[in-house]
């Protein structure tokens, strides 16, 4: 099996705020992260997909194809947009790295016919980043998908 | 239907620590064939670079694997301020019997995050330079 990986960038707004927690819950647990301001990242998205290439082509997947999915699907749906307000997959979930990695992969999944999405990495910075992928057999940590 | 989904967070620190690649196992002229300049008496130093990587099911009221600003000051407390600008093989108890490669840096790491309270420490990984790392993968779900 060969995976393949395709980087890009979005930059876009959020803050961490859950209604149900006092403004000071808020404040202890998300920090400055809870500025109902909002604050910004550069988020870098690598998406990885599984398979094995196609021999006429020797291509698990046109990567061309897969840059048009990830323009439509995740660039045209956050870049330089609020997290909070503006994408309707998060709303009432906390738009953490982990939350929105999860989305990404509910939206890429369906959408990759060519080869299996194998991974989404979502880095915030260079120093923090998440990973999704499918659970094995069902077990282990699931993503609950994050809605209050 | 929604497929059940794995996630994990990795968040990235760094200390600088020098050290010296010398096992009392071996002649002083075996240890400079085995380990080579990293053999020198003197010591040399590194920064390095950690990655923790934890798992485990994301909290809907918080929408985090583990919140940072638990994880940050355990593992500031555990690692950082314990390697940082120290000489590992005379400053870390464990070094003075295990050589400090990155091999055994990565379980003297993991020895001591892998209790961390809120989430499973599912993966430690050490740069020496940009060039040289080592992994270690955590106790599989559900081991003692």
């Amino acid at each position: 099996m060969i995976r393949v990986t395709r980087k890009i960038e979005f930059s876009a707004a959020h803050y961490y705020h859950n209604p149900d927690f006092s403004p000071e819950e808020n404040r202890r647990v998300f920090g400055k992260c809870s500025n109902p301001h909002g604050h910004g990242h550069n988020y870098t998205l690598e998406v990885t997909v599984a398979g094995e290439p196609d021999p006429a082509t020797g291509m698990v997947l046109d990567l061309k194809e897969l840059k048009e999915i990830l323009q439509r699907e995740i660039v045209d749906r956050m870049d330089h947009r609020h997290l909070n307000y503006e994408v309707p997959e998060l709303a009432g979930k906390i738009p953490t790295c982990e939350n929105i990695a999860a989305v990404i992969w509910n939206l890429l999944e369906p959408k990759i016919t060519q080869g299996k999405l194998d991974r989404v990495r979502l880095y915030e910075s260079a120093d923090l980043y998440a990973d999704c992928t499918a659970a094995l057999n069902g077990s282990g940590p699931h993503a609950t998908g994050g809605r209050r | 239907m929604t497929q059940p989904l794995k996630i994990s967070l990795t968040r990235r620190y760094c200390f600088s620590a020098s050290h010296r690649l010398h096992s009392p196992q071996f002649s002083d002229a075996e240890n400079q064939r085995l380990y080579g300049k990293c053999a020198n008496v003197h010591g040399h130093g590194h920064n390095y670079v950690l990655e923790v990587t934890l798992s485990g099911p994301v909290d809907p009221a918080t929408g985090m694997v583990a919140n940072l600003g638990d994880l940050d000051p355990f593992v500031e407390r555990e690692v950082v301020e314990a390697f940082d600008h120290k000489y590992l093989n005379k400053e870390i108890p464990e070094f003075q019997k295990a050589v400090p490669t990155t091999e055994n840096l990565c379980c003297e790491v993991y020895r001591r995050l892998k209790e961390f309270p809120k989430a499973r420490v599912e993966r430690i990984r050490i740069e020496e330079t940009s060039k040289n790392s080592v992994e270690l993968a955590g106790e599989p779900v559900g081991a003692e």
